[in-house]
């Protein structure tokens, strides 16, 4: 409190800037500051992400035995085709653009708002509206959607899934589909109109540039689902045959336009979070991003091949290009393993500091590799064929989500005291990391296994094989362990809530946000520092400890020792 | 031809008896072992690779954990350093990507065979019929039919789909392929052991996909042929098998979804 007070910011400034609108329930329904509306985002996502969780713990029960009988075979069906969609459209994704991006995004560029604040609250509005109307679907006569959550046509259609459940299930998908482009618009414009003087392109943070390029993949692979899910539902209900062979059409096509979107949509969730990670390796290892510029050509370069590898989702068709698509999704491990490089050679002789954002951040990377790597099988055909709808995919892409949600923990922990001015308590919060860590690898290793072993995904039973059972358990408590971690972070809102006052800059970060005020004023600055760096509030803080030049290396970075 | 591009093959099949599996196994058929070796040559990469990150990560974490207050070197640019591990991995991959290759063209080359299966896949079982003869074997759920195919032969498989989109998988053959509706999908296997193998419908199609079972004989070509002897006198034997499925069967559900207007 004290802290706030003594700032000779608030000398400064003209009354003016002082914000004088409804306060409380009004504030939320009719604000179009970018903050409210992103912590709106981010309180929201992170309440699917606990439904969703509910669902995964769910089948992880029924999975416990090998003739669960907790669910029907219908009900797990729809579990498990809920749990997908609640992570992937309604948490992931809005979570890290709809939420920590609309927040940061604009106050790292030095900008007062979003580009368009009304279309930002728009989003917002069509995401909740769009989230619950999918969610409704458990209280139709047929339940909620349950057909996977790639709706695989012709499985999808108005014979197979006569449901309105599946109908809810299209039309809030093409709500929240709307909303993040929306969302993409707002931030391609902020972006690149709404910077302050000073902030060039190469200046700018490394999460706003991996948003920037998110923002775009979602400008070209959105439409493309909003289009393909306009058809399956005019297949269901206008009588037409794009889907379906009866009528000349053609069920893979479905397959192509979801993935067309499907694999662009796995890095518009996966480089918000790279970015977040980023961030703060360079925070908390006191140094800047290493290989800043690198970072960002391997940023450019995933979202390009992103665009070119969707139909290794559908080797097993047998009726794509195989070539192609595997040396496309194989060339994308290169600027990811030089992200991971780069993060490790942030590190490097740096001073590591473990806060709990810290810890996340290095849990995710772990968990990241681990995803990475087992994604290189899958880009080769006949290992494709071998392990493909497997428990060995389930678990790849968990490893990968999993490693999103620790990087996004990070994230809470590190911006959150610049969006509510208050710290959360750290020491909960290592506690939460290791229960998220550990429960993270002991509920992937074992589905790895169980999928080399033959276990397909989406069984809810395996009466044919009880030896899946003990890999099956060890999972589970992988499981359990990570829904303990969640109520972790739950008690740390609570017990922390107003309590630590964090002041400017807790973390002697570097970029734009944390030279304003946490939380920061109604149009974000009072003042700017000079922007001579991708790194302004560092420059402010230590003029003297500016980034070592491109191309002038004192001595050279992996030989000699550190002479302090 | 065949052999030349196996060559390759041949050296990691030699070391592979002795290198770990890395959780798969070489399954019964002759791609199945290629598939083996492929997975085999992926893991060794990926054990060297994720062990140096995790070796340089430790080593980040031990070495430079936060001592006090002083600040450090600034760097951030290593071109040399940045530029090797930008090609070493685009080296890797074009390795990798030749070694999928040369397993690939042999899993999908479709050599000429005497024997021919239909497989058609419906909610929710199989139908496994022989062109030119009368054997045809067919089977819901749990009653788990039963492909016999010979050892030692090309079979040829030729996969369609009824209604919706199903997933031929045989855990033994390191193998999976969908059955989709208005495609014919082909595929050749060579089994080389005999025996008789679980397989199962790996892409969700509905309520029972659990329980869509199936098996894979595979028995001697004397045997395959008295086998399917044993379908001359076709109405007869189908009779036969449908009562013999059906005594067999031990839960038969009730189809709840109509598919009859998808095809």
């Amino acid at each position: 409190m004290t802290d706030v007070l003594e700032r000779p910011l608030h000398l400064e400034e003209p009354d003016h800037h002082e914000h004088h609108g409804p306060s409380g329930l009004l504030k939320w329904l009719t604000t179009t500051d970018h903050k409210v509306i992103g912590l709106s985002y981010t309180v929201t996502s992170v309440i699917l992400l606990v439904i969703g969780g509910a669902f995964a713990e769910i089948i992880r029960a029924q999975l416990a035995s090998p003739n669960g009988t907790l669910v029907s075979l219908a009900q797990y069906n729809e579990l498990f085709t809920m749990h997908g969609s609640v992570m992937i459209y309604l948490f992931a994704g809005p979570f890290a653009f709809g939420g920590l991006a609309n927040i940061i995004v604009p106050i790292q560029v030095g900008a007062p708002d979003m580009a368009f604040p009304r279309l930002n609250a728009l989003s917002y509005w069509l995401y909740l509206t769009g989230s619950i109307t999918m969610l409704l679907g458990f209280f139709t006569a047929g339940g909620a959607a349950n057909f996977g959550w790639v709706a695989y046509a012709p499985l999808s259609n108005s014979i197979n899934t006569p449901g309105a459940g599946a109908d809810l299930w299209i039309g809030g998908l093409l709500l929240t589909g709307f909303s993040a482009i929306f969302t993409g618009v707002n931030l391609v414009a902020t972006i690149f109109y709404l910077r302050a003087p000073g902030m060039t392109m190469f200046r700018m943070p490394i999460f706003t540039w991996n948003m920037l390029v998110t923002a775009i993949l979602i400008l070209l692979a959105f439409p493309v689902l909003t289009a393909g899910l306009i058809m399956l539902y005019a297949d269901r209900h206008f009588g037409t045959h794009i889907f379906s062979v009866a009528g000349g059409g053609v069920p893979v096509l479905w397959q192509h336009i979801f993935w067309f979107w499907g694999h662009p949509e796995v890095y518009i969730l996966a480089l918000p979070f790279f970015g977040m990670a980023t961030e703060i390796f360079a925070v908390f290892s006191r140094k800047p991003v290493f290989g800043y510029k690198g970072m960002i050509f391997a940023t450019i370069t995933i979202a390009a091949l992103s665009l070119g590898v969707w139909a290794h989702h559908m080797f097993t068709t047998g009726v794509v290009l195989l070539p192609f698509f595997s040396i496309m999704s194989l060339l994308i491990a290169v600027p990811t393993g030089i992200k991971i490089f780069n993060w490790i050679g942030t590190m490097w002789r740096g001073q590591v500091w473990f806060s709990t954002a810290m810890l996340m951040a290095i849990g995710f990377l772990v968990t990241f590799l681990v995803g990475g790597l087992t994604g290189v099988y899958l880009a080769s055909p006949p290992l494709d064929f071998f392990t493909h709808d497997t428990y060995f995919v389930v678990a790849h892409f968990h490893s990968v989500v999993m490693a999103l949600v620790l990087a996004g923990m990070g994230g809470l922990y590190y911006w959150g005291p610049k969006v509510t001015g208050y710290m959360l308590n750290e020491r909960i919060g290592k506690i939460q990391f290791w229960f998220l860590f550990v429960g993270t690898q002991v509920f992937t290793m074992p589905l790895y296994l169980v999928g080399l072993r033959g276990m397909p995904r989406r069984m809810a039973i395996y009466p044919h094989d009880p030896q899946w059972k003990f890999l099956n358990d060890v999972s589970s408590l992988g499981a359990v362990l990570i829904g303990i971690s969640t109520i972790l972070f739950v008690v740390n809102l609570v017990v922390s809530w107003k309590k630590y006052p964090a002041g400017d800059n807790p973390w002697d970060a570097q970029t734009l946000e944390w030279f304003t005020t946490s939380p920061p004023p109604h149009h974000n600055f009072y003042r700017l520092p000079p922007i001579r760096s991708e790194r302004p509030t560092w420059d402010y803080n230590h003029p003297e400890h500016h980034a070592v030049p491109h191309g002038q290396h004192v001595e050279p970075v992996l030989t000699t020792g550190e002479s302090k | 031809m065949r052999r030349a591009a196996a060559l390759p093959l041949a050296a990691l099949a030699l070391s592979g008896c002795t290198v770990p599996t890395f959780g798969a196994s070489a399954g019964d058929t002759t791609s199945s072992r290629s598939v083996y070796h492929l997975w085999q040559g992926f893991s060794i990469g990926a054990a060297i690779i994720g062990t140096l990150v995790l070796v340089l990560l430790a080593w980040a974490i031990l070495r430079y954990r936060r001592k006090g207050d002083a600040i450090p070197t600034q760097y951030q640019y290593h071109i040399p350093l940045e530029l090797t591990y930008t090609i070493v991995p685009i080296l890797i991959v074009f390795g990798l990507f030749a070694a999928t290759m040369v397993v690939e063209n042999k899993e999908v080359a479709n050599p000429p065979t005497k024997v021919t299966i239909d497989v058609n896949a419906f909610q929710w079982g199989w139908k496994f019929s022989y062109p030119g003869t009368n054997a045809v074997v067919v089977g819901q759920t749990t009653q788990t039919p039963v492909m016999v195919m010979p050892v030692n032969t090309d079979v040829h498989i030729n996969l369609t789909s009824t209604d919706v989109i199903h997933g031929f998988y045989v855990k033994a053959f390191n193998f999976s392929r969908y059955a989709l509706p208005g495609i014919d999908n082909q595929f050749t296997f060579r089994a080389v052991n005999t025996g008789t193998f679980f397989g199962q419908c790996t892409q969700l199609c509905g309520l029972y996909h659990s329980l869509m079972f199936f098996k894979v004989k595979v028995v001697s070509a004397s045997a395959y042929q008295t086998w399917l002897a044993g379908f001359t006198n076709s109405a007869a034997a189908q009779a036969a098998a449908a009562a013999q499925a059906g005594q067999s069967a031990t839960y038969v559900p009730t189809k709840v979804t109509n598919s009859s207007g998808v095809k």
